[in-house]
């Protein structure tokens, strides 16, 4: 009987080798997959078609991970100016030729897919910028940084240009995040923050009407009850009266009766504060802070400074995610389109981030041994 | 490759890494502990604020009109009810396109080009969520094909509201009056959250009087609504308490009997029960339907009423003022009694007219050539003008005032209704005041017929009359004779309501004024005997009268065929019937009828036969003189 528990236990861990998987980080998103699951049935009103096209999406994504995680460091290091090169070029025929939808322009329709380019540059942006250190001595030079920052700023314009916000946001930081594992200077960090806020004025000036409505809905939700505030306010009210322990799986009433809008998307946060309380929502941020660190564990153990940049850049970049989802549902932060990760109903960003953990895992599975 | 590779130092890399992993952690770590602490105040600093504000958004309080009491005749007939009305509604916020949806609408059931202006009129004025009425009383048939097709009209719901309904339609309209929708002023008016949920409310007659006792008591129930304000469940259930039934001592059968009595004229009917004061017909004709107000009558239709010549809307048994002409004689004769001024078997010549010392006028009698020896029994039954002018010169006015006055004549008798007029008693005192004129003597003189400045509503001549059935014991004169609780069906029992009693010297002069309307009725010489006194099988007293509409001239004829009719004079008569046992007391109003024996005793006799013979079953009485004598 121990002999086949023991004998099972070591064919999972060959299975798990062979798979190149970092098994710790798969069972946390599988944890993570399946709550999220539990809250779109929840969310979508028991709609067993919402739950089944999310379980598919899911099952894609996951198959995303398994074959980027079966791609060597190397390999994706020798791509990664190739796929950057494809993704500017996809992102110049959207500007030119691309759909509209919602009212900005970000899809692709190649005739038998449509594609959101701007979703695969969240993984070449910060693949380029470690390719473009991977061979540099670092920390960094004044000259590199500027190209790398030129890496990084020519896409995000592009797509904010569409215009979307959260996707721009994400892609900057994802190639921030590279640049500042690199070892950018903490004086220019400050710097720039510096500049940063200086320039604050310019960036309103650029906005369009609609993202200025939303950071002054930000500052003061009550003043437009039922147009531009009625998302935040609807949403604070919800994980306001989910209280301590939650109104209870199902049984939140802000969600399951209508008031909350985009409650599968963009605010299913809310429908989770409401039904399962500070609690809840306390023990998933712990999942996702356990996830943040095992990227961030990986990034250490990485044995080259193409995986190092990589893989600490994808670990921040779902930390950002997190953190610009959760402060917009509860009224921290201005109403940007991002979703919570691997929980928000919806395809692209899910296998983008699979993708990012497909690389994660491949970079922790594929060490030499000889390191440790 | 190789040299670069030289100059890259690994170990001072993976230390700046693991600098920079540990600095990053850290700002994450501190990142999420704001959102904690958000969530911390969110969830629990300010739970009970949040907690409320999801309640009123879900949570909504419905006030629940009570259903308002029904109105029954004495046998129980219902006279006001109410009946489900079938409302289509629309909720603008969950329809999408409303052109489209109004037309599609149209193929399932009629939407007039009126119903969709008055809907586009209430759709400005209401809220996105809350639901706008396209159509009222839909038929079952249109409830039935919307039913069908409901699922392609999300926002349109058929909504079934109790709507008050009057089955006798115009008969019974000056008696219950109606309901109608609220307005500003009678919110101002009532209580604000018994009413929540009430749209109509009585606006005449005992709809309006009794509005207390039919409106009930509002219920309340709190439903859980979702966003789009859709009712999911009830949480809690108040119910309302429904308004009180209320029946009358009116008998719908006589009202109708009298109705067709009156047929072809306008006029009044008001008879009463002279013990109790019920009224048990009160009949004002033309008359409308009162159904036609309760969910809003179209302006067009309103005009009509209005302005029409023969006045539909108003009610003539309570608001219509007469002239009471010679039907006031026997209480004339009695005030005559009482001040011995005149007495039984006191003769008098009666010539073609009267003169007064000092005035050219002459005062004619309505017999040309005059009644010759008369006495107050012979005045009275043959309506001899001439004596009264005798005995109201002899009274004077301000003893015929004070006398008349007792009677409840010159002011409201309290009826529980609306629109009571006072009628009219005329005295020196008011003269002086209200014309700021002396009194003439030949003033008093016309009073004596019941003319001239004199003014009594049916209703007063009826409830005067019971007054001389009833020997002076006086009741005030009631629609409402008990209040029903239409859940426990325990009925409640008015009593009626008497009022000072009329007192004269001796209660024998009653009979000395009885006596005569008795011979109007049954002697050949009687005014109404040829009309409706002859082969009763009951003994009525009774009294012709004619009320002028206009004055005429000195010494000049006038022929009523030649008249045009509004020009006509009324025709009146009061009377009662049995003599011994009063059981009914009736006054009726023909306008421009003519004569009070020819037009409006026949009625009279109807209303009273259908009453005592058909509905009490009163043996014909033996007495073999009366009739036919």
């Amino acid at each position: 009987m121990k002999d086949t528990d023991q004998s099972s236990f070591y064919l999972a861990r060959d299975l798990v080798r062979f798979l190149k998987l970092d098994i710790s980080l798969f069972l946390l998103l599988v944890v993570l997959a399946g709550v999220g699951l539990g809250v779109i049935w929840s969310a979508g009103g028991e709609s067993r078609a919402l739950l089944t096209s999310q379980g598919v999406r899911l099952g894609v994504a996951t198959l995303t991970l398994l074959i980027v995680a079966q791609i060597p460091p190397v390999v994706l290091r020798r791509w990664a100016p190739w796929i950057f090169a494809v993704g500017v070029s996809l992102l110049l025929a959207v500007l030119f030729a691309g759909e509209m939808g919602k009212g900005a322009q970000r899809w692709l329709d190649l005739g038998f897919i449509r594609f959101q380019p701007s979703e695969m540059m969240k993984l070449a942006v910060p693949m380029m910028v470690a390719w473009y250190f991977a061979d540099k001595s670092l920390p960094p030079r004044i000259v590199d940084l500027l190209v790398a920052g030129m890496i990084v700023l020519i896409p995000m314009f592009m797509i904010a240009k569409q215009p979307d916000l959260g996707t721009a946001l994400l892609v900057g930081s994802a190639g921030i995040f590279a640049i500042f594992f690199a070892g950018i200077s903490w004086r220019i960090i400050i710097l720039l923050g510096v500049t940063g806020v200086a320039l604050a004025p310019v960036l309103w000036h650029f906005m369009h009407d609609y993202q200025r409505q939303r950071v002054l809905t930000l500052l003061n939700p009550e003043s437009d009850p039922l147009g531009s505030g009625y998302h935040i306010i609807q949403s604070k009210i919800a994980i306001g009266s989910g209280g301590v322990y939650g109104k209870g799986w199902l049984n939140g009433t802000q969600s399951q009766l209508d008031f909350l809008p985009e409650r599968s998307t963009d605010f299913i946060f809310a429908v989770f504060g409401e039904e399962f309380g500070l609690l809840g929502a306390f023990m998933l941020l712990l999942l996702y802070t356990a996830i943040i660190f095992r990227g961030l564990f990986i990034a250490v153990y990485a044995q080259d400074t193409f995986s190092r940049l990589l893989a600490g850049s994808l670990s921040l970049t779902f930390f950002v995610y997190l953190f610009v989802n959760t402060g917009m549902v509860i009224g921290l932060l201005p109403v940007v389109g991002v979703p919570l990760p691997l929980v928000s109903y919806g395809g692209t960003s899910m296998v983008t981030l699979m993708a990012a953990f497909g690389m994660l895992m491949s970079i922790h599975s594929h060490r030499r041994l000889l390191e440790h | 490759m190789a040299r670069r590779q030289a100059i890259k130092n690994h170990e001072l890399e993976k230390r700046i890494l693991r600098h920079r992993v540990i600095v990053s952690g850290i700002l994450v770590l501190a990142a999420l502990s704001m959102v904690l602490i958000r969530l911390f105040y969110l969830q629990v600093v300010d739970h009970q604020h949040y907690t409320t504000l999801s309640t009123s958004n879900r949570v909504r309080l419905e006030a629940i009109s009570p259903p308002r009491g029904m109105i029954f005749d004495r046998n129980n007939q219902i006279l006001a009810e109410n009946r489900p009305n079938y409302i289509l509604e629309i909720t603008p916020a969950s329809v999408d396109d409303m052109d489209e949806t109004l037309d599609l609408l149209g193929e399932v059931i009629t939407i007039t080009e009126l119903d969709r202006r008055r809907f586009r009129r209430a759709l400005r004025r209401r809220s996105q969520f809350e639901p706008v009425p396209l159509r009222f009383n839909l038929n079952d048939a249109e409830v039935a094909r919307f039913a069908i097709e409901r699922h392609h009209f999300p926002g349109v719901d058929i909504e079934a509201r109790l709507g008050r309904s009057y089955p006798e339609e115009g008969r019974m309209a000056h008696v219950v009056g109606y309901v109608s929708r609220i307005n500003q002023k009678e919110l101002q008016r009532v209580d604000k959250t018994d009413y929540k949920a009430t749209t109509h409310i009585g606006k005449i007659g005992i709809e309006r009087f009794y509005e207390d006792l039919l409106h009930g008591t509002v219920g309340f129930q709190q439903v859980e609504v979702n966003a789009q304000g859709r009712r999911l469940r009830v949480l809690e259930y108040q119910p309302p308490i429904s308004g009180k039934d209320l029946i009358l001592g009116l008998d719908a059968g006589l009202q109708a009997v009298a109705e067709e009595a009156l047929e072809g004229n306008t006029g009044s009917i008001v008879a009463i029960d002279p013990q109790t004061g019920d009224v048990l017909a009160m009949v004002s004709v033309p008359h409308f339907n009162p159904n036609l107000f309760v969910n809003g009558i179209t302006s067009k239709e309103y005009s009509r009423l209005r302005d029409d010549t023969e006045r539909p809307l108003f009610n003539r048994s309570l608001t219509g003022q007469y002239p009471p002409g010679s039907t006031l004689k026997p209480i004339m004769g009695l005030a005559g009694i009482h001040n011995q001024v005149t007495w039984a078997g006191k003769t008098m010549y009666a010539g073609p007219y009267y003169m007064l010392k000092n005035d050219e006028r002459k005062y004619r009698d309505w017999k040309k050539e005059g009644h010759g020896i008369v006495d107050l029994d012979k005045a009275i039954t043959q309506s001899c003008d001439v004596y009264f002018y005798d005995l109201a010169y002899k009274l004077g006015i301000d003893r015929i005032h004070a006398f008349m006055i007792q009677f409840g004549l010159g002011d409201r008798m309290g009826i529980d209704s609306t629109g009571e007029a006072t009628g009219l008693m005329p005295s020196r005192e008011w003269k002086r005041r209200v014309r700021g004129m002396p009194w003439f003597p030949g003033e008093t003189l016309i009073a004596g017929i019941g003319q001239g400045y004199m003014l009594t509503t049916p209703l007063q001549l009826a409830s005067a009359t019971a007054t001389i059935a009833t020997r002076g014991e006086r009741v005030k004169p009631r629609l409402v004779k008990a209040i029903r609780d239409s859940h426990t069906g325990e009925e409640t029992q008015l009593d009626p309501v008497r009022l000072d009693p009329v007192v004269v010297d001796n209660p024998l002069y009653w009979d000395q004024v009885i006596r005569p309307m008795v011979h109007v009725m049954s002697r050949q010489n009687g005014t109404a005997w040829w009309y409706a006194g002859r082969n009763a099988p009951y003994s009525i007293a009774g009294k012709t009268g004619t009320a002028q509409v206009f004055g005429i001239a000195q010494d000049e004829e006038y022929d009523a065929e030649k008249l045009k009719r509004k020009l006509r004079d009324h025709a009146l008569f009061v009377g009662y019937a049995p003599v011994k046992d009063p059981k009914i007391a009736v006054a009726v109003i023909v306008e421009h009828g003519g004569s009070g024996g020819a037009t409006a005793s026949p009625i009279a006799r109807k209303v009273m036969d259908y009453y005592l013979l058909e509905r009490l079953g009163l043996e014909p009485e033996k007495d073999k003189k009366r009739g036919a004598s």
